[in-house]
């Protein structure tokens, strides 16, 4: 099970939390701050695994993480993931973010927060993994944006609604 | 209507979308929490609306502020409006704010089961997807109850969409309503080989989740999951596969059996770096639950792994892996010695531990030497000390490891052993004496070697002890001067090493270790004298060894340490009385060696347990009469009849004690608790309280000074490890060619228990014998011991340190010297007890300290000077405060009692036992005009808040015909300074640290400050604390710690006579008081 997924930039400002168990927003921003003390600490050739904080379940969880230029993207899993296939889920993930919003950058993630949500949901769910085909992922984006701009038109066009 | 829905919009073009808040955010960093609350309001106003574009908007918005940390669940019913909405773009606001603020206790779920339900059924498979989705973030047990069913029909939906979500989100409903699993199963089961890979691999995701918690009852899909191992080409479903089989294995043998081939096939066709470790891992698992093994298979593994072990990422997982096979395949492991060690150079530290793990787990006596050589190189190497300690450890841990099973050659390993003593700082050296100690007391064919060894050692003292006090390896010479003492008839030039004994700077080394010093300088003189009177040439030199320690010991006397002090005036007035027998040229040797006769043997575990108890003695009878009311239970007695015991005692004792005159029992009193806390050699129930260690202050940021000596560190005739290791393998050479002749009588076998061998080590590993007559000294028994056919391990024994029976030094040694020593006292030389020397404060603390934190009663004589209030790092909520007492008067004082008013927050730390008005006994008397230090401990629980203690000493001026009680009266003054430590810190860690935000700021001016700008730091320095991070012209960053881990960071600036100061810490009302401590500093100046 994956318990949390993060991304924060490089002064752990948040960009994406997506908690699969309950914290309240306190214990949710303590753990994003710790996460960030943690993994920033780390020099960027040493692996990509550590043992969980204190606050998110303890030694049980880790944390899998890679940093892509400005951005950390931070998976805590329990015992029952694999390490390196989280790892590859992760490339996955941000490849099919630069697909979506086309050479994505920390600025896309700041401003489409939902949209990032959108795609995650595609992949993760409930802290379980999707969908790891990435063909796959983006056709189901697509196709839902795709029905949201329609509604949008119709909406916009008041001679057509009803 | 429709004017109502272009109204809607309109208005909604003047509302900021999500992305105008984000940008409004961003352009208000100042006043970022006030802008965020304005928009909240006008959130709040969109939200009362009726236009749903309008509430989805503010819901989306809000789904933003969630993730900076503002709690939203306010708006939970508005959620939930937006979520029912018909329009999927909306919806899919809904659900999404809904699936992060949700949860179990928010009371309008309940009103949702409808609404999703609906969802569910949609005929567009997005409303259905978007509900699933969201419903697996927030589903209840209600929830899972009511909809659990609409889910199960939803697992065979057309769409594979769909399907593999419903699947997916079964196992959510499974946690919540566990009734719902034995009706799903059948379907569940179904989707493994559904048409769809998607669907497959959620199916095979929710299996390994559930048997993960229960394996056993999953053992029967094991064929359907064998055949999509070999099917499948996901290599996530192949992953989790996989990590199923690896917890799968144990419980069925056979089915290990049956998967190593097609793993070994995956292992050398897969690419995936991920999926081949998982393979590698659970062959592993099944290596291990096939106890015969495959050692072909386990090399195959071992040479495609070691392969890519090169790959940092990979580097961790494998020596965890490796750490799994080595438990049951070591010699497949050893062969990757070279590469473990190279691990160790590697920068990442989590992988220089691990290394070090492995390491000890692999060594055999071949080895042995090797691998610690090795990690010698890297201790030299070694930046930060936590490392080098952590090395340090493992090294000692290494070679003593399963009673010494490993070492052939002790005179090597004493040779490590000193060389270890040349680190600077670390804190372990306690740990390389007990080591010395063990080896030197237990291997009796090396003691000549030892000796000499520990001689050079205390002759060299100096390198050791080289700059400071607090450096712990200076306990090595405790070890060291113990050694030479009590062996002392192999020491080559017995008074050469008396004379390093009882040089003047040994007065600068700790306690214990002086009393250590005093001790076997007097067992070091008894042997001089043998030697000489021996050979009879002339009795002057005798005389002169007596001389030496007639004029050498006064130094010792004089120790503030009571064990010190009391030791060396015994032996001084013991040499005394030698010196003038010697003048009678009587022949004294014989008597004085008498005094410490006795060879000593260390005791077996059980020892103790193997004394028979004498006939007729009943150790559970009373000796008194059982007092009334205790012949309640019987297990109620025995925990009674303790309290009564001690009772009993203490009823006994007073009487007796009213009889012996005041002094004399505040004496006893005195010597008695001074003994006890600093006897190293009696058993001490709790560590000394009054034991400070102020080293360990932000260990790895002291810079380690490397020495620069003009004599090189190879100490002349300190031989190097290095050797050995050549002499070694020569040895080894020669052996194998002369084995041929000789049997291998040389190690002792007879004893049982003596030695335990590695019952399962190589062959080849026993060829190998050891360099000398190594006679690991059996342990002692007790003459009458019962016939150890008893053996039964309790787990419980105190005395028990390991299942091979390692002594445990400290104890058993402790015992036997405690006896000794009493002996020693009964032998008949008369000697003075204690005198009181006048106590020299040798600490050195600044008289020119202005004592600001007490107001003394001005009339009275002595002078309490509280020089020092020191936060303990090592505890958060310990304070140390120094105090020097003077005394001023022309009178002796004495029966000092110093006692403080608790209060709530902070506590003097008392004896066990005392209640919290009791007094603590100042462990010294002032003659006139002296003074002397003492340390008080006290707890305090917040530190954000300066503080006053009042308090009373109570004393007692003793003229020459009388003496009265007097008291004084005192405040302690605890700053908030004193909380803080002098941490120095890195301008990038510094940087960072201001960086991340944590930090809350205030400021500070100061006018009419006209001092040079680096007085002004040096003050804030000294009497705040601080130190400085970097200094640029006339503006300065220092930081500071407290003892509870708040970071202060200080940036003080100088224009025209005013100072600014910004401060910034993580709690805000520390720092304010320490500003205005300040303050207070530079308004006095």
């Amino acid at each position: 099970m994956i318990k949390a997924i993060l991304i924060f930039n490089n002064h752990g400002k948040p960009r994406l939390s997506k908690f699969y168990e309950h914290y309240n927003e306190d214990t949710e921003q303590q753990i994003i701050r710790e996460t960030f003390h943690l993994v920033s600490k780390r020099d960027e050739n040493v692996c990509n695994f550590l043992e969980g904080g204190m606050l998110i379940g303890g030694s049980e969880n880790r944390l899998i993480y890679r940093h892509y230029a400005t951005l950390y993207f931070v998976f805590c899993v329990d015992s029952s993931e694999s390490e390196l296939g989280i790892l590859d889920l992760i490339q996955v993930f941000v490849e099919t973010l630069d697909k979506c919003f086309e050479n994505v950058c920390e600025l896309d993630l700041i401003f489409h927060v939902d949209k990032v949500h959108n795609i995650l949901a595609e992949m993760v769910m409930g802290g379980m993994v999707l969908e790891t085909n990435m063909n796959e992922i983006i056709i189901q984006v697509d196709a839902q944006n795709k029905m949201e701009k329609s509604e949008t038109f119709i909406f916009q066009s008041p001679r057509q609604d009803r | 209507m429709a004017l109502k829905i272009v109204k809607g919009s309109i208005d909604r073009m003047f509302d900021k979308n999500l992305q105008d808040l984000v940008r409004g955010i961003r352009n208000h960093k100042e006043d970022e929490a006030k802008y965020i609350s304005t928009c909240i309001d006008e959130i709040k106003q969109e939200l009362k609306q009726d236009n749903i574009a309008v509430k989805a908007n503010a819901v989306c918005k809000l789904t933003y502020l969630q993730m900076l940390g503002y709690d939203v669940s306010w708006a939970a019913f508005n959620i939930v409006e937006v979520m029912s909405s018909s329009k999927f773009t909306y919806k899919r606001i809904g659900y999404l704010a809904a699936s992060q603020c949700f949860h179990e206790s928010t009371d309008v779920i309940m009103l949702t089961t409808n609404q999703i339900r609906k969802d569910l059924s949609s005929p567009n498979q997005y409303d259905t997807g978007v509900a699933l989705t969201g419903l697996s973030c927030f589903v209840t047990p209600d929830l899972a109850r009511d909809l659990a069913n609409d889910i199960m029909t939803l697992m065979s939906h057309t769409k594979p969409y769909i399907r593999k979500k419903a699947v997916l989100i079964m196992y959510k409903v499974f946690l919540k309503y566990p009734e719902s699993l034995r009706p799903a199963f059948p379907r569940l089961k179904e989707k493994l080989e559904d048409p769809d890979p998607g669907v497959q691999s959620a199916a095979v995701n929710v299996i390994c989740e559930l048997a993960r918690r229960n394996p056993k009852n999953y053992l029967s899909l094991a064929p359907l999951f064998f055949k999509l191992m070999t099917s499948s080409t996901n290599n996530w479903v192949l992953i989790k596969i996989i990590k199923l089989f690896g917890a799968l294995t144990p419980l069925e043998p056979r089915l290990g059996k049956k998967l190593i081939e097609p793993l070994t096939n995956l292992i050398h066709s897969t690419s995936a770096m991920s999926l081949l470790y998982e393979c590698v891992n659970t062959v592993i698992a099944v290596l291990i639950s096939l106890s015969s093994g495959m050692p072909n298979h386990s090399a195959s593994i071992q040479v495609s792994f070691s392969r890519h072990a090169h790959a940092f990422v990979l580097k961790y997982l494998g020596l965890l892996a490796m750490s799994k096979i080595l438990k049951t395949h070591p010699k497949s492991v050893q062969s990757h010695k070279d590469l473990i060690l190279q691990c160790l150079d590697d920068k990442d530290e989590s992988i220089r531990l691990r290394a070090l793990d492995l390491l000890y787990g692999m060594v055999s006596k071949k080895n042995l030497m090797e691998i610690v050589k090795k990690l010698m190189l890297h201790v030299d190497k070694a930046e930060g000390t936590t490392y080098r300690d952590e090395l340090l450890t493992k090294i000692i841990d290494i070679c003593s490891q399963s009673n010494y099973q490993y070492i052939t050659n002790f005179e090597w390993y004493i040779s490590i052993l000193v060389e270890l003593t040349r680190l600077e700082g670390t804190r372990h050296g306690h740990l390389i004496a007990s080591q010395m100690l063990d080896v030197a007391i237990r291997v009796k064919a090396i003691r000549a070697f030892a000796v000499s060894q520990m001689a050079t050692l205390l002759d060299n003292a100096h390198l050791l002890t080289g700059n400071t006090q607090r450096n712990g390896i200076c306990e090595v010479l405790y070890a060291a001067a113990w050694i030479c003492g009590e062996f002392s008839e192999h020491l080559e030039d017995p008074m050469a090493t008396l004379e390093a004994m009882l040089r003047p700077k040994v007065a600068t080394l700790p306690g214990h270790i002086q009393a250590v010093y005093v001790q076997n300088a007097a067992k070091l003189f008894a042997t001089v004298l043998r030697g000489q009177e021996g050979a009879p040439a002339d009795s002057t030199v005798a005389q002169e060894t007596s001389q030496l320690l007639i004029d050498r010991l006064p130094l010792f006397v004089q120790s503030s340490n009571l064990e010190v002090q009391e030791r060396a005036s015994c032996i001084l007035q013991l040499v005394k009385y030698i010196q003038k027998l010697q003048q009678k040229d009587v022949e004294v040797a014989e008597e004085v060696t008498a005094l410490f006769a006795g060879e000593l043997n260390p005791v077996a575990p059980k020892a103790q347990k193997k004394v028979p108890v004498p006939e007729g003695l009943d150790l559970d009878a009373w000796i008194n009469e059982p007092p009334s009311g205790s012949e309640s239970e019987d297990e109620g007695r025995k925990s009674k009849g303790k309290a009564v015991f001690a009772k009993e005692e203490s009823r006994h004792t007073k009487p007796r004690y009213t009889e012996v005159d005041e002094k004399e029992l505040a004496k006893r009193r005195e010597v008695r608790k001074a003994e006890q806390a600093n006897n190293p050699f009696y058993i001490k129930a709790s560590p000394s309280s009054q034991k400070v260690y102020q080293d360990g202050v932000g260990v790895e940021h002291i810079p380690v000074v490397q020495i620069d000596l003009s004599v090189p560190l190879k100490v002349p005739g300190m031989p190097m490890s290095d050797q050995y290791v050549k002499l070694e393998e020569e040895r080894r050479e020669k052996n194998k060619a002369d084995k041929k002749k000789k049997k291998d009588k040389k190690r002792e076998k007879g004893e049982k228990g003596r030695r335990r061998r590695a019952d399962s080590g190589p062959e080849s590993e026993e060829d190998i014998t050891p360099a000398h007559m190594v006679d690991i000294v059996t342990e002692e028994m007790p003459e009458n011991a019962l016939p150890s056919d008893d053996d039964d391990k309790d787990p419980n024994d105190p005395h028990k340190l390991s299942a091979n029976g390692l002594i445990d030094y400290e104890k058993s040694h402790g015992i036997h010297f405690g006896i000794r020593m009493v002996q020693s006292v009964c032998c008949g030389f008369a000697c003075k007890s204690i005198c009181w020397a006048p106590c020299v404060n040798t600490a050195g603390y600044g008289v020119d300290r202005p004592p600001h934190y007490l107001s003394p009663h001005p009339s009275l004589a002595p002078l309490l000077q509280v020089c020092d209030i020191q936060g303990n790092l090592q505890d958060g909520s310990q304070v140390v405060v120094s105090v020097i007492f003077e005394n001023k008067c022309d009178s002796f004082i004495k029966s000092m009692e110093f006692n403080v008013l608790d209060s709530l927050n902070s506590k003097l730390q008392r004896h066990d036992g005392a209640g919290p008005h009791d007094g603590l006994t100042v462990p010294f008397q002032l003659p006139p005009g002296i003074s002397n230090e003492a340390r008080f401990i006290f707890s305090v629980q917040n530190i954000v808040m300066p503080q006053k203690l009042k308090g009373t000493l109570t004393f007692i001026v003793k003229t020459d015909d009388s003496s009265t009680h007097e008291k004084l009266d005192f405040k302690l003054h605890f700053t908030c300074t004193s909380y803080l430590i002098t941490t120095p810190c890195y301008s990038d860690a510094y940087s960072k640290l201001l960086e991340s935000g944590d930090l809350k700021g205030c400021s500070l001016k100061l006018e009419g400050v006209n001092q040079p700008f680096h007085h002004l730091l040096a003050r804030i320095c000294f009497h705040h604390h601080f130190s400085v991070v970097e200094r640029i012209d006339s503006c300065a960053s220092m930081y500071s710690r407290s003892i509870q881990g708040h970071h202060v960071c200080l940036l003080v600036k100088t224009a025209d006579q005013t100072v600014s100061i910004d401060a910034k810490c993580d709690e805000p009302a520390l720092l304010g008081n320490v500003l205005d401590e300040i303050k207070l500093t530079f308004s006095q100046c």
